[in-house]
């Protein structure tokens, strides 16, 4: 019969229409602003209209999502920041848009480095958000965010990140990727353990 | 043509006892054909050797030896590995023959090498700039030229460690101050004046078909570069004649950045994030095809663990169903069914991109391949998500949109017998991908020249026979169904184990040599070019970006049909500018 395909078709279309509602009455209320609801859309069994309302509604962020790098810094026993990052620059070598810009602190004394950064830009409006930096870290010191609202009226008054607008303690990291946080946290256990056990073998000897 | 009246690769030199050679350089292949040789070369390996797809063209650039060199990559349609050529001339003066009289396929390839290069290809029907613009001075890819906010030849630049001071590059070096045009080339005066300036490539248009009793002439019109329906800033100039279509010429470059030379002054593991941003609807696939071409370079320093191979391979056959759902959506938004089959599509297209995410931190962007393995492994949770999926939802779901679309008599009205390439054209056009396949040649990287792990799976190559919209919509049906097949069979094998070999490292040297990485993109034959002098830094980064190459049969396809199908035509190639204009 001519038209059968384009019954069929509509036939799709109704099923989508009418699986809307028969969830909506199916969940009530929770089909919409709770996490439950939006975890359902996100899911493999979502039927019917899956749009979450962004945003009245977030999608979650899970752990390894990437969104502009930030520093870490310590909480010391004072309150004091105790920044990880000790300049060595090998973000800013790794970036691909070039757009870490690192001014390493020097000693006013001696006028040798210091391992500390004097100043620690990114430039956001060119960071494409690769994540290398923090890939290659070998101090876990430069993070990615998760962060994503970034809007702003003017980019040039705000775009510029410099140190004080980067460090974020290691409590925020923790919390956005704990996953990654208890496992470095460990490696990072076990070396200080593995260097103060051979410092201890060379005071024996 | 049967296999056994070919004549084998190892007669070339038997063959051709004058003007070839064997390319001896180190870390190199192939021969080398003397310019004034080249068109009977290559006519014979078309009819003699039966090497008749003509993949890639490009150009490299050896300013230190003041030689320019067209490299060529030729595969036979049945299968099998590549035949390099190359033609080298004086860099001052490159001047080769073309061969668009034999492979036409080379059309825009060697446009692009004249305009990025400034090789100029004698008897070429139309060489003129593609992705740059009348009033650009110079040729870019060329080693000596540099860009308006040019910094330094090489990344990573000294200005940013150990004293960063951060500036803008707009703020130090501004607009307007850094532009050079060519010489009697005064932009303020310059508008392209009349049909000629507008449509200058439609030259050889010829108004009324002798018809002395009805006068009629023929419209130019052009659809785009604004235009919803070429997906993207593109242009289509298409001559008329009533609603039919007498000739039509793809018009790109708007989004040209030239990524090319951006990967050459980036080092290698710089470019991976780089690739993403070419088709930014597939960027698993794009990262794998490079990283294939640097592997190639490193040999067995980057042999891929086990495990890294089967999650390569999954994440390239998502990216496929992405890809191939996203395509089919946007057809039928092209047919003017808006946008109901594309949010069905969109919703499957979602759940694997909430996959992508979770595993390499973006949805898009993805980044995920590293030279020797991938970046990250599966975190907790998601390898059961890949599993519902791809045993449970997708199948069910693309039953659907099978019976939702396929035998819907508007589309089959409107597809069928619309923009239909023979495979012998499209063998010629060297177009690739799902075009190629539904003009029923099978031809498919994966089992025709297999990299990663594809030998090990069983899967069929999806062809059809018609070389029209409607197949071609088929074979992008048959592909996910095929792609679900493989991914069933990878998620099963799926081996515990190391994801990346050695130590990730972020500076590599890569040993000097030439190398050509191609993988089957879903939207064809994706080929990574690469030639490394040792240092960290490629010397050469040339992309065969299927959606460039497809646009080539794009006039053939839509001469003879009407106006409105020009449209669909367009949309059943499934392009994505930022790979076409690159």
């Amino acid at each position: 019969m001519y038209g059968k395909g384009i019954l069929k078709g509509l036939g799709v279309t109704l099923k989508h229409f009418i699986d809307t509602y028969v969830d909506d009455i199916r969940m009530g209320k929770s089909r919409y602003g709770t996490e439950k609801g939006i975890a359902y859309r996100s899911s493999k069994d979502a039927r019917g209209i899956f749009t979450v309302q962004y945003p009245e509604e977030k999608l979650p962020t899970p752990e390894e999502f990437r969104f502009i790098p930030f520093l870490v810094y310590d909480e010391g026993e004072d309150g004091e920041r105790e920044i990880r990052c000790t300049s060595c620059g090998i973000c800013a070598k790794v970036c691909p848009p070039q757009c870490i810009w690192i001014h390493r602190s020097k000693d006013p004394e001696t006028g040798r480095p210091v391992p500390e950064p004097a100043e620690f830009f990114i430039d956001v409006d060119v960071c494409m958000n690769c994540g290398l930096c923090a890939e290659f870290c070998p101090f876990d010191a430069i993070i990615m965010d998760h962060d994503y609202e970034l809007a702003v009226y003017d980019r040039h008054a705000n775009n510029i990140y410099d140190k004080e607008k980067l460090l974020k303690p290691a409590e925020y990291y923790k919390d956005i990727r704990p996953r990654n946080y208890a496992l470095q946290e460990a490696a990072r256990a076990e070396k200080a353990a593995k260097k103060s056990a051979a410092k201890a073998r060379r005071g024996k000897a | 043509m049967a296999d056994t009246t070919l004549i084998a690769e190892n007669d070339i030199l038997a063959r051709f006892p004058e003007g070839v050679s064997q390319d001896e350089r180190k870390g190199y292949q192939g021969y080398i054909v003397a310019a004034d040789r080249l068109v009977e070369f290559a006519t014979a390996l078309r009819d003699e050797f039966g090497y008749d797809y003509l993949s890639s063209v490009t150009g490299v650039d050896y300013l230190p030896e003041g030689k320019m060199e067209v490299v060529y990559h030729a595969y036979k349609s049945t299968g099998g590995g590549a035949l390099v050529f190359k033609v080298q001339v004086p860099r001052e003066d490159a001047v080769v023959p073309s061969l668009v009289g034999v492979y036409k396929g080379a059309d825009f390839q060697e446009r692009e090498a004249w305009d990025l290069l400034g090789i100029r290809f004698e008897g070429h029907p139309n060489l003129k700039r593609i992705l740059m613009w009348e009033g650009f001075a110079g040729h870019p890819l060329r080693k000596d030229w540099k860009e308006a906010y040019f910094e330094e030849e090489k990344k990573p630049f000294d200005s940013r460690w150990p004293g960063g001071d951060v500036y803008r590059a707009e703020d130090k070096n501004p607009f307007g101050k850094n532009v050079v045009y060519p010489e009697k080339f005064d932009p303020e005066k310059w508008t392209p004046v009349g049909e000629e300036g507008f449509y200058g490539g439609l030259r050889g248009f010829d108004a009324g078909d002798g018809d002395e009793d009805l006068k009629t002439e023929q419209v130019v019109v052009n659809l785009g570069p604004q235009h919803p329906s070429t997906h993207g800033v593109f242009r289509m100039v298409v001559s008329l004649e009533g609603e039919t279509v007498v000739r039509l010429e793809p018009v790109m470059g708007y989004l040209h950045r030239n990524h090319e030379k951006i990967g050459e002054r980036n080092t290698y593991l710089m470019n991976i994030p780089f690739t993403d941003r070419l088709d930014y609807l597939a960027s698993m696939s794009n990262n794998w095809g490079y990283v294939q071409a640097v592997e190639k370079l490193l040999g067995d320093k980057a042999k891929v663990p086990e495990r890294a191979e089967y999650l390569r391979v999954i994440m390239a056959e998502f990216t496929r169903i992405v890809n191939h759902v996203f395509a089919i959506g946007t057809l039928l938004n092209d047919l003017g069914a808006f946008f109901t089959p594309m949010l069905y599509a969109l919703e499957e297209r979602e759940l694997i991109l909430d996959i992508f995410e979770a595993v390499a931190g973006s949805r898009m962007m993805c980044n995920y391949f590293r030279f020797g393995g991938v970046a990250r492994d599966l975190p907790p949770g998601v390898y059961e998500k890949m599993r519902d999926l791809v045993f449970e939802r997708l199948p069910r779901k693309i039953d659907e949109l099978d019976r939702y679309l396929t035998e819907n008599e508007i589309v089959r009205a409107r597809c069928e017998g619309v923009g239909v390439l023979t495979p012998e054209e499209a063998i010629a056009y060297s177009a690739a991908g799902p075009v190629l396949r539904a003009s029923g040649v099978p031809y498919d990287v994966r089992r025709a020249d297999p990299y990663g792990i594809y030998d090990r799976f069983d899967f069929d190559v999806a062809v059809r026979y018609h070389g029209d919209v409607y197949d071609r919509y088929l074979v992008r049906l048959d592909e996910i169904r095929q792609s679900i097949r493989i991914l069933q069979q990878a998620l099963d094998d799926l081996p515990e184990g190391e994801i990346i070999s050695g130590k990730p490292k972020y500076s590599i040297r890569v040993p000097a040599g030439e190398a050509y990485g191609r993988v089957e993109g879903p939207k064809g034959e994706l080929g990574f070019y690469i030639v490394s002098d040792g240092s960290a830094n490629p010397w050469r980064y040339h992309v065969r970006a299927p959606s460039f190459i497809n646009l080539t049969a794009l006039g053939k396809m839509c001469e003879g049909d009407k106006v409105a199908d020009a449209i669909i035509i367009l949309g059943s190639i499934d392009i994505v500018l930022g790979e076409t204009d690159r």
